[in-house]
């Protein structure tokens, strides 16, 4: 059983209020430094049998038209080995690597 | 026979019931929905409405499972061919997810949940949902929501503006941040209409601010009975 992890950002160029308000608490809390937040999503999916070429496909499927809405949000792909190292999955048209879809 | 607007209520939704009373005091009949309905033909529906409310607890994003419900492939289908659909606030985000309509809606600007009477101005009188107001036509009706604000990418802003798919904007000042003051759109063929404002709270003097939504209603209706 592997485990793979899709985490959730909102592109860059839309407004993260929630991310802003966490970054305005800090100083009151004693953190400084902190010059921005974003604020994202983190699933991890517990995948039965091997995590090959067509599960990450599946899995890209999914993240693409249901744990993302690619319209405002990126997202990337993770796999979590038994040992715990991780692997990064190719980026997909979406993939926060590639940065602001127009 | 009298002309049939459905009513899909999901667990979740709010105000399924002011909408079927909105559509009755219009002079429709009222068919209620229910999310797990994969037959749209059985229930004879002209037009659907997806209402107000919380679908599924706005996990996930607000109306991103709803669109999953069985009922919502007939109703995309059907839209597809010209059904009128009318999405109102949460069901407005779910038109968004399905992409029947561009877009997307999120956390309001300010990040407070606003709820008041808002001042519209209708800029779209084309639309299956519109027809009984004027195009520059000012509106009151209410608006409740937590994630009304509207954004897309620019150039598709600028395709709505451009093929007039914009028909309503916010006015007395932005209340949730939506991009260029835009309060509700509509897909190119006109059938689809999506808002985040309620004009099923506006139907009736007792219980609205004006009877100002009442329009929807009635111009679908006589839309419906003209085809």
């Amino acid at each position: 059983m592997a485990r793979v992890v899709v985490d959730v950002m909102l592109k860059p160029e839309i407004l993260d209020p929630q991310g802003q308000a966490v970054q305005r608490a800090l100083p009151r809390l004693g953190f400084e430094g902190i010059s921005d937040v974003r604020q994202g999503k983190r699933f991890e999916l517990e995948v039965e049998g091997p995590v090959d070429g067509d599960a990450l496909a599946r899995i890209h499927e999914l993240a693409e038209t249901f744990l993302a809405n690619t319209v405002i949000e990126n997202f990337t792909v993770r796999v979590q080995d038994a040992d715990g190292s991780e692997r990064p999955v190719e980026a997909g048209p979406h993939a926060a690597s590639e940065g602001a879809v127009a | 026979m009298t002309t049939r607007i459905g009513v899909v209520t999901f667990p979740g939704s709010l105000d399924d019931s002011d909408a079927r009373r909105a559509i009755r005091i219009a002079g429709g009949e009222a068919v209620a929905l229910w999310h797990r309905d994969k037959d749209l033909r059985k229930q004879q529906v002209d037009a659907v409405v997806l209402p107000g409310g919380f679908s599924y607890g706005d996990y996930l994003r607000c109306g991103a499972i709803a669109r999953f419900s069985p009922i919502m492939e007939p109703v995309v289908e059907q839209a597809k061919a010209g059904m009128p659909v009318l999405g109102i606030c949460n069901g407005f985000q779910v038109l968004c997810e399905t992409h029947l309509l561009p877009g997307a809606l999120t956390r309001n600007d300010h990040l407070h949940f606003i709820c008041r009477d808002q001042r519209l101005r209708v800029e779209n009188d084309t639309t299956a949902w519109t027809s009984d107001y004027e195009r520059g036509q000012e509106i009151v009706v209410p608006l409740k929501n937590g994630e009304g604000g509207y954004v897309a990418d620019e150039r598709t802003l600028d395709e709505l503006e451009g093929e007039g798919r914009v028909v309503f904007r916010y006015l007395d000042g932005n209340p949730n941040g939506s991009r260029r003051d835009i309060a509700g759109i509509t897909n190119e063929a006109g059938n689809v209409v999506g808002l985040m404002p309620h004009p099923e709270h506006a139907v009736e003097a007792l219980t609205g601010p004006t009877t100002d939504g009442l329009g929807f209603f009635t111009s679908a209706l006589k839309k419906l009975v003209a085809s």
